[in-house]
């Protein structure tokens, strides 16, 4: 094992073809790399967090869009069809995402804060 | 059109393309650099990269044409094609980028540790690839010979031999230098022609008609039949006639139509009064062959379950597609990548405003295009029509390279992805010149099926793309993604029988069976239906063999959600 940071630096030259191989490059240190219960636990919590933030978005995706084509075809106006389908719909594309982004960022940070407090 | 200007702004195009692609060439030195660009690709560089590859021929002619043909429905295509990438970035933005494999079959391999599921998803992604390649080129095809009347196969050639020199000689370093440009270039020119058309429109009195239902013609206008169609009229008609028109010739005669179903002779010529009704053609004899028009006919039976089936498709079929995956591993970190998204997400968004202003103007000046079953060329030739003379020209010409800047962008991006997998898993071993190779062969078998099977309607090839996606990929990747329990059998079930199901509908429903009726509806429109099978399958057939999961899938899902800072603190 070599002392000298710069001596670690590789150049990988192809795709890692073998997860096992490139999973041996993350040494094992702290609880989660040793897979003990306590990070099996962080993991479990963040990607519960996770989780929760991308089906709260999705919901509301859903239920923005799903009832449109029934709304549609319940008024027939025509007018309505062309001004949300041509723009309205995308502002609150755009808005979900950079609330989602924030979400997640957030509840990265979150775990990273708690296990360097540790 | 005029093609004194036109041929020039696609030469400049193409030369631009090269140029951009060789400045990429400089910096492009090892292995890395030519599948990932040695994954330092910024957010803002990454994400004009992905918008400026995934907006295709179909985007940029596809919808308008659809939209002046079928009304403002067809906006569902633009909508599900932006918020396909709110569902990435939801599911697979970030894990995706962790997980750090290259390509789709990667990805499998290293979730599930089993190179059969590798071998199948590398099989679906060369599938997806090549489906997505034909209307590309095809679509190439046709504006060449709408710009200039050159024979249809020799813009797909055209587009084919740049791409594939462009991506053999600088891999994706170069492509991504590529996209990012073209992206800018397809904005501006559908841009800037739309503002010279909104002001024509407002000059000329600002018409709403194009709100109204069915649309009506401008001013006198002859329309020439190319293939023989089927008009429905819903009340008499007076024409002038030269042709053949329900079997009786015509020579320039006036002739009153009455209500009901006409057919209209190859070739023939119909002159229409200012103020006429536009008669709108039977669905499946003309005016469905648009480039992204998937279908048609079964839409006017299930209209409700069509649209339902196509936010379906494109919603969940955005993240397996094999260009748009491959682009998330160039970001440097899982951050990064969710970023890129949400540009991406406004880049792509910011674009679609405008192709429904090319459909709507369309149906107001050129509302004849649904008749000629040339509705695609909408976007080519509104500005010569509107604004006339010199600018007009210059504006098509505009148009016209933006055109060829969609075709040549989305055909790279999916050479290098299906090159990627066949360099892998088919040739023998890895390495620049094989990469070379398999770039020739991605390409070299869609060009020979366009110029092939050219009349075939390979239209329904994006459609079928995002729906086989939709039902193999989508679920292999939230199950991958989110899900403990997914096994080697669970996943090679869910993809072959959910993506298998797909493909053989919607190839059943382009080989014309069966007729009519809720089973075309269904095979027409499969993801309704294939998506949920292929979730299900994989969730059964996985807890039906628990003794499968992979025995790293607690360490691979803690790489795929950890942030790597978390990881840099535990190596250090």
């Amino acid at each position: 094992m070599p002392q000298d940071p710069t001596e670690r630096r590789v150049v990988v030259t192809g795709p890692p073809r073998h997860p096992r191989r490139a999973f041996g490059y993350y040494r094992p240190r702290t609880e989660i790399d040793e897979q003990t219960t306590l990070g099996h636990t962080y993991v479990r919590s963040l990607m519960r967090s996770q989780l929760r933030a991308a089906l709260a978005v999705f919901a509301v995706l859903v239920l923005l869009v799903g009832p449109l084509p029934l709304v549609f075809a319940a008024t027939r106006n025509r007018s309505l069809e062309w001004a949300v389908l041509g723009f309205c719909l995308y502002p609150p594309l755009v808005l979900l995402a950079r609330w989602y982004v924030r979400r997640a960022e957030r509840n990265e940070r979150d775990l990273v804060r708690l296990v360097e407090d540790r | 059109m005029n093609q004194n200007y036109a041929v020039p702004a696609v030469a400049l195009v193409v030369l631009a393309t090269v140029l951009v692609g060789a400045f990429g060439l400089r910096v492009s030195r090892t292995t890395s650099d030519f599948y990932v660009a040695s994954r330092t690709v910024g957010p803002r560089l990454n994400a004009a990269a992905i918008s400026g590859e995934y907006l295709s021929a179909a985007s940029f002619l596809g919808i308008a044409g659809l939209v002046l043909v079928q009304g403002p429905g067809m906006l569902w295509y633009p909508v599900g094609y932006t918020a396909g990438y709110l569902v990435l970035l939801l599911f697979v933005a970030a894990p995706l980028r962790r997980s750090g494999a290259y390509t789709l079959p990667d990805f499998a391999e290293a979730r599930l540790a089993s190179r059969q599921v590798r071998r199948l998803a590398g099989g679906f992604v060369v599938g997806v690839g090549w489906l997505y390649l034909l209307p590309q080129l095809q679509g190439a095809g046709l504006t060449l010979a709408v710009l200039t009347g050159a024979p249809e196969p020799l813009g797909g050639v055209l587009v084919a031999v740049v791409v594939v020199a462009t991506v053999a000689a600088g891999g994706m370093r170069s492509v991504t230098f590529v996209q990012a440009f073209q992206y800018w270039l397809k904005l501006t020119a559908l841009l800037v022609p739309a503002l010279f058309l909104a002001v024509s429109w407002q000059g000329d009195g600002a018409p709403r008609a194009a709100f109204a239902e069915p649309p009506a013609f401008r001013d006198q206008r002859v329309v020439r039949i190319d293939d023989t169609l089927d008009l429905r009229l819903a009340g008499p008609l007076d024409v002038t006639a030269t042709g053949t028109v329900d079997g009786r010739r015509y020579a320039g005669r006036r002739v009153r139509l009455s209500a009901g179903v006409h057919r209209i002779g190859q070739g023939t010529r119909l002159a229409f009064e200012r103020g006429d009704r536009v008669p709108a053609a039977v669905a499946g004899r003309g005016g469905d062959d648009g480039i992204t028009a998937p279908a048609a006919s079964g839409r006017e039976e299930r209209p409700l379950y069509a649209t339902y089936g196509l936010i379906l498709a494109t919603f969940l079929g955005t993240m397996g597609l094999p260009h748009v995956v491959v682009r998330f591993y160039t970001s440097p970190h899982g951050v990064a990548a969710r970023r890129t998204t949400v540009a991406v997400l406004a880049l792509v968004g910011a674009f679609y405003l405008l192709p429904p202003v090319y459909g709507a103007l369309g149906r107001l000046y050129a509302p004849e295009l649904t008749l000629t079953g040339n509705a695609d060329a909408a976007v080519l030739l509104l500005p010569g029509r509107m604004t006339g003379g010199l600018g007009g020209d210059l504006l098509g010409a505009l148009v016209a390279g933006g055109a060829f800047a969609a075709f040549l962008s989305t055909a790279s991006g999916l050479t290098m992805a299906v090159a990627g997998v066949l360099t892998q898993d088919v040739l023998p071993s890895r390495g620049v010149r094989h990469f070379r190779l398999g770039t020739l062969l991605a390409m070299a078998v869609p060009l020979a099926a366009s110029v092939l099977v050219g009349g075939l309607p390979v239209a329904d090839a994006v459609g079928l793309a995002f729906a086989v996606s939709a039902s193999s990929f989508c679920p292999l990747l939230v199950l991958g993604i989110w899900w403990r329990r997914l096994t080697p059998p669970g996943a090679a079930a869910g993809m072959l029988i959910g993506g298998g199901s797909a493909f053989a509908a919607v190839a059943m429903t382009m080989a014309g069976h069966p007729g009519s009726g809720t089973p075309h509806t269904l095979l027409a429109w499969p993801a309704l239906w294939s998506v949920p099978l292929g979730f299900l399958t994989m969730v059964l057939v996985s807890l039906a063999t628990p003794g499968r999961v992979p025995p790293g899938t607690a360490a691979i899902l803690a790489r795929f959600h950890l942030p790597e800072d978390l990881r840099a603190e535990a190596e250090a």
